[in-house]
């Protein structure tokens, strides 16, 4: 009955074509995208269970600001195999969170389905010189000539990128880990499986406390599994997770010490006339961010985005359709499993702007003062370094221009479903299968953010380094 | 030490050998290996002594101030050694020298060693003198405080305290601004390491100042955003009651821990009834009378379970320390009320945590009441469906022996203990085993005879091994307590009775019951009853019971008499020496080796081996003039020779079949090669 959960929502595997296999390496698919706090710094995790780090270089000419380059490479984690249960454990990034800035060095917490691990990023820039009983290149001197003592000095040195892992907070999940949240306290985070929220202390690996629990007593009771959980930004005390079954709830820990019992609940009423086999599952809610000012939450279903205000339970008070014309698709859709798939969403900065990514590497921007939107593409082709990214049209009848896609053309396995915005700036990045694009808004005179022209930026399309060879 | 205090002999020459560990320990400051790294590192003072103090200071600290990229055991281990290196630096007058490295320890992002090192930097501030601590350490607090990362503001909080009482009034008045900006600093880290250090800092501050400065920050701290932060202000919050007069606490303390205790926050409350019993003492009498009997009373009935397990937690010493005058009234009207109602609680570990001090308030009730209102609370705890709780009540039943005698209770007590003794896990059962001694001595002998006596006896034959390992222990203390008659009467006849048992489990339990049993029962019952049977078990068909006999006749042999040593131990031990399983020969071996210290030596040898693989020490024993063992070595070489024979004519078959088909292949010259390997996989 351990695996009716599994299988109550399933989450079978992506279909990789044989032509996809054969062009890249399935390791390399980017599975996690996250910028730090400040923005400098821009994390990928992939299938491969290898970390990339990337920075952005300091301003050095007025139109050629915010390059990423790659900072640090590391193996966060390896294969595994639960001899307990026979089950294999990926290697799979599922989530990348940073910690908040403690000092030089960078924190960052990575998981896989079952472990969590806090890696630090740092820098040395010197190296100690001068031994007593053996010179530079390590030979043994002759003992004769060690006259006197000698204490190593420290000599500056070409700058080292370091990642060592800092703690492994690991055995606390029974299922699959969908998320972790960093708390505004800077002292604890949950981490989120198909069925429990666990709350940890940053410096304690050995315990965790669960603070929600939807296991019944017998799985085949089960009704929803938990899909994404995260942290309010400012208020330590709140929490949002959403299900399976379209609801979100928050739930605030200064109640109790166990938090079954919801604040708040996030439904809106199904509209009977969508009423469908397949209702539940495009109900379900793949992804939840908190707004930049803690007012909002941003909810992605599989064919909507929404954004809640947190006062107002009942109802969104905006609801952008994504992708409308796959309403019509839904069956084969389920056939290909594509139906699954768990979409992430985004807020700009001053959350005005809700990003989140579709199917045939399309992502949508919509404009939330203008209710404007537009549908841009990510892709190697059109791509080109400081190209004005053009919008796209998916048209379901005839097409209307030249430019426009019908909706049977769409590819799905070219499907955008990991993005970022970063924290301050017009700064997206978009993860499509293994590459990952940096887009940048091109500077207009009055500064202000106009979507249609994000522009591909500088080096403007990154893909992910070659894996190591083994 | 004779070089620290002349630093130049290091320089000379012909010290090649008294310098080479050192120039070792330092080389491997740096090695890869942070095992040898941190060896290094903790024979610090050993380097530093052969710098002398000058070349310390110069080469060494600075070289240390930059190694912050170490790992963390290492970063740990050097804040602690710095803590004790002012001797080392030349001493008070150069003690400023050992800031730095622990500056930059102190702004590390690992807790441990950040705490370390602030704890060294405490100590060694009160080696400064007033001039040195307004020069060097005072200014070091200040960068800390206002330094750009978390971590090193953080450290700076647990500097103010002890800087504060040894420096003039301005620099005074720095040090409390310094607090008073980190007590609003932006991260909740800072605000969580000013609030826990609050109380700290209040105790060294002028009462004056602490009204005017401490209580602001208090109060601020106390109505914090963040829960962790108002948390820990609930700690300062007692720490500054001890230091304010009573007239000044009910204006200036109270009104901030009355609203702690009614915090929206359910880990506030938790720490307030953490700390009630601390809160209590610095408040006083009255306060504690008109304020904290209510908050308490309303902590018990809190709707979370952490908090209601916290404060029942301190039932007992909330009670016992209420005034004298007023405790009886207090308890009977306000608290009693409350604990009847937790004993129904809902939460297991409410009522388990009640369990653990319930017992405590017979003796401050007094007989009548304890009879009267906590009896019916003990029994219903007695038939609680949780095991933790009755476990807890029976564990603590001294209590109640004293006020009333344990008579009263004993009706219920005994379904509740078998009720125990038979749960289905194991665990519990385990813990009502360790509380058997306990419960004999208040129940006393007839009534254990009569009613736990086949309990023990049961467990015996338990089918989990730590519960049978229990009981035999539990057997010992038992007859510790009883006496030896007793255990011959009762106990003995039953253990040795399993003896004949068919379960080799329970054979086995005989004899670890007699190895526990053997020194306390005495040289007469052993000798007399169990020795007998022991000997008799060295020929039983089980080769675990045949070792066990081995090992307890080891065990017990102390206590036997050197008659039946020689008589009745030894050859049963030769015997088993000889027995044909390996572990049955070693355990005999080791008898013999450690009972018969005289031929120790040879049977060690021979034992350390375990089974006679060379030939060779074979015939060294056979000729060795060794009196006891010579005829069965003797055996084992001939059996050994038997084997080697044996294997050897296979062998020797296998060679000539193999020869045989060879040379007929080579006759038939047929395809000889081809049917080689074939025969060679028959073979």
């Amino acid at each position: 009955s351990e695996h009716a959960c599994a299988g109550f929502y399933q989450n079978k595997k992506t279909f990789f074509s044989f032509f996809f296999i054969l062009v890249c390496d399935p390791a390399d698919v980017i599975s996690t995208v996250e910028f730090n706090q400040t923005g400098e710094f821009l994390a990928t995790g992939d299938k491969g269970g290898r970390v990339v780090i990337f920075q952005r270089e300091p301003q050095s000419h007025r139109h050629f600001i915010g390059e990423y380059n790659v900072y640090s490479t590391f193996q966060s984690h390896e294969p595994e195999f639960d001899y307990l249960k026979s089950l294999e454990i990926e290697e799979r990034i599922n989530k990348i969170r940073w910690l908040p800035l403690h000092n030089p060095a960078h924190f960052l917490l990575a998981t896989n389905d079952k472990t969590i691990k806090l890696w630090k990023v740092s820098e040395r820039d010197k190296r100690a010189e001068g031994y007593n009983l053996r010179d530079e290149e390590g030979r043994l001197k002759d003992l004769s000539t060690v006259t006197t003592l000698q204490v190593p000095v420290l000599r500056p040195m070409d700058l080292l990128v370091e990642a060592s892992p800092r703690r492994v907070f690991a055995n606390a999940h029974a299922y699959h880990i969908n998320s972790i949240s960093v708390n505004s306290d800077c002292e604890t985070y949950l981490s989120a499986d198909d069925l429990r929220i666990n709350l940890w202390n940053l410096n304690i690996t050995d315990r965790s406390f669960n603070i929600v629990d939807l296991k019944p007593e017998n799985m085949e009771d089960l009704s929803e599994v938990i899909t994404v959980a995260e942290f309010h930004p400012h208020h330590c005390h709140l929490l949002a997770f959403s299900s399976s079954t379209g609801t979100t709830r928050l739930c605030d820990m200064r109640a109790s010490a166990l938090c079954d019992q919801h604040a708040k609940l996030f439904e809106e009423a199904a509209d009977p006339s969508h009423r469908s086999f397949f209702s539940e599952i495009v109900s379900s809610v793949s992804d939840v961010k908190f707004s930049h000012s803690g007012r909002y939450l941003l909810t992605r279903d599989y064919l909507t985005v929404k954004v809640w205000d947190l006062n107002m339970e009942n109802k969104p008070v905006e609801t952008y359709q994504v992708h409308d014309y796959l309403r019509t698709k839904l069956c084969s859709l389920y056939e290909s499993d594509c139906i699954f798939d768990k979409f992430e969403c985004a807020w700009n900065g001053t959350d005005s702007v809700i990003m989140t990514g579709a199917y045939n590497n399309y992502f949508r921007m919509f404009d939330r003062a203008s209710l404007r939107d537009v549908t841009l593409e990510a892709s190697r082709e059109v791509c080109k370094r400081r190209a004005v990214l053009q919008p796209r049209r998916v048209c379901v009848g005839k097409k209307q221009k030249e430019t426009d896609v019908s909706v049977d053309s769409l590819d799905f396995r070219k499907k955008i479903l990991h993005t970022a915005w970063h924290p301050k700036e017009n700064i997206i990045a978009i993860a499509a299968s293994n590459n990952l694009y940096i887009f940048q808004d091109r500077l207009t005179p009055n500064g202000h953010h106009n979507t249609p022209e994000i522009q591909s930026a500088p080096p403007k399309w990154q893909t992910q380094p070659n894996p190591p060879t083994y | 030490g004779n070089r620290a205090a002349q630093p130049g002999t290091t320089q000379r020459a012909e010290g090649d050998d008294s310098l080479y560990p050192i120039a070792v320990l330092i080389d491997e400051l740096r090695n890869e290996d942070v095992q040898l790294r941190l060896n290094s590192i903790k024979k610090l003072s050993t380097i530093a002594l052969a710098l002398g103090v000058e070349r310390t200071r110069t080469e060494l600290l600075p070289f240390l101030t930059d190694t912050i990229y170490d790992e963390d055991e290492v970063l740990l281990a050097l804040a602690e050694q710095l803590g004790s290196f002012t001797v080392l630096v030349g001493g008070p007058e150069f003690v400023h020298c050992l800031l730095p490295p622990l500056e930059s320890l102190a702004t590390v992002e690992e807790t441990v060693v950040r705490d370390k090192a602030v704890e060294s930097l405490q100590k060694i501030s009160q080696e400064h003198s007033p001039v040195d601590l307004e020069v060097h350490f005072v200014p070091l607090v200040k960068r800390l405080a206002s330094g750009d990362w978390f971590t090193s503001r953080t450290s700076a909080c647990g500097l103010f305290s002890v800087c504060y009482p040894r420096v003039s009034s301005t620099v005074k008045a720095e040090i409390r601004q310094h607090f008073r900006t980190l007590c609003s600093d932006d991260t909740p880290m800072v605000r969580r390491a000013a609030s826990s250090k609050l109380g700290e800092f209040a105790k060294v501050l002028e009462l004056d100042y602490v009204k005017s400065d401490i209580i602001p920050l208090f109060t601020a701290l106390a109505s914090d955003e963040q829960d962790s932060v108002r948390l820990l202000a609930v700690e300062a919050g007692v720490s500054i009651a001890t230091l304010l007069p009573q007239e000044d606490l009910e204006d200036l303390v109270m009104p901030t821990l009355r609203q702690a205790a009614e915090d929206k926050s359910w880990r506030v409350r938790y720490m307030v009834a953490d700390k009630f019993s601390e809160l209590q003492k610095a408040v006083g009498p009255e306060i504690t009378k008109n304020d904290l009997v209510p908050a308490f009373q309303n902590l018990l009935k809190d709707c979370e379970a952490e908090v209601r397990t916290a404060a029942a937690n301190k039932v007992k010493v909330f009670c016992e320390s209420l005034p004298e005058d007023s405790r009886e009234t207090i308890i009977m009207t306000h608290i009693l009320p409350c604990v009847k109602e937790l004993v129904s609680d809902t939460n297991q570990h409410v009522k388990s945590a009640l369990a653990s001090v319930i017992m405590g308030l017979s003796t401050i009730l007094g007989k009548d009441n304890t009879v009267e209102h906590l009896l019916p609370l003990f029994l219903v705890q007695l038939k609680d469906e949780y095991p933790e709780v009755r476990l807890n009540i029976i564990s603590n039943l001294d209590c109640v022996n004293e006020v009333i005698g344990i008579r009263q209770l004993s009706q219920s007590l005994l379904p509740a203990i078998v009720e125990l003794a038979e749960d289905a896990k194991w665990r519990v059962r385990l813990a009502i085993i360790e509380y058997m001694p306990l419960l004999a001595g208040q129940l006393g002998v007839e009534f254990f005879d009569e009613k736990l006596n086949s309990l023990c006896m049961a467990w015996l034959i338990d089918h989990v091994y730590a519960i049978r390992e229990a009981a035999t222990c539990n057997l010992m203390k038992l007859v510790e307590k009883f006496g030896a008659e007793w255990a011959q009467n009762t106990i003995v006849p039953k253990v040795l009775g399993m003896a004949n048992d068919s379960n080799y489990l329970h054979r086995m339990t005989t004899l670890f019951c007699i190895n526990a049993l053997s020194e306390v029962c005495g040289q007469e019952i052993t000798t007399k009853h169990m020795l007998p049977v022991v000997l008799k078990m060295s020929t039983d068909q089980v080769a675990n019971v045949r070792f066990n006999v081995a090992r307890c006749l080891q065990k017990i042999g102390p206590v036997l008499d050197s008659s039946a040593l020689q008589a009745d131990v030894k050859p049963v031990l030769e015997k088993l020496a000889t027995d044909q399983d390996m572990d049955v020969k070693y355990f005999a071996l080791e008898a013999i080796s450690g009972m018969y210290p005289f031929i120790s030596l040879t049977f060690q040898h021979i034992s350390s081996q375990k089974h006679f693989n060379s030939p060779l020490y074979c015939f060294f024993f056979s000729f060795s003039p060794c009196c006891l063992g010579y005829r069965r070595l003797h055996c084992v070489i001939v059996k050994f020779f038997k084997h080697y024979l044996w294997m050897s004519c296979i062998y020797f078959i296998y060679s000539c079949i193999y020869l045989f088909i060879w040379s007929t292949c080579t006759f038939l010259k047929g395809s000889s090669d081809a049917h080689f390997p074939q025969v060679d996989m028959i073979l």
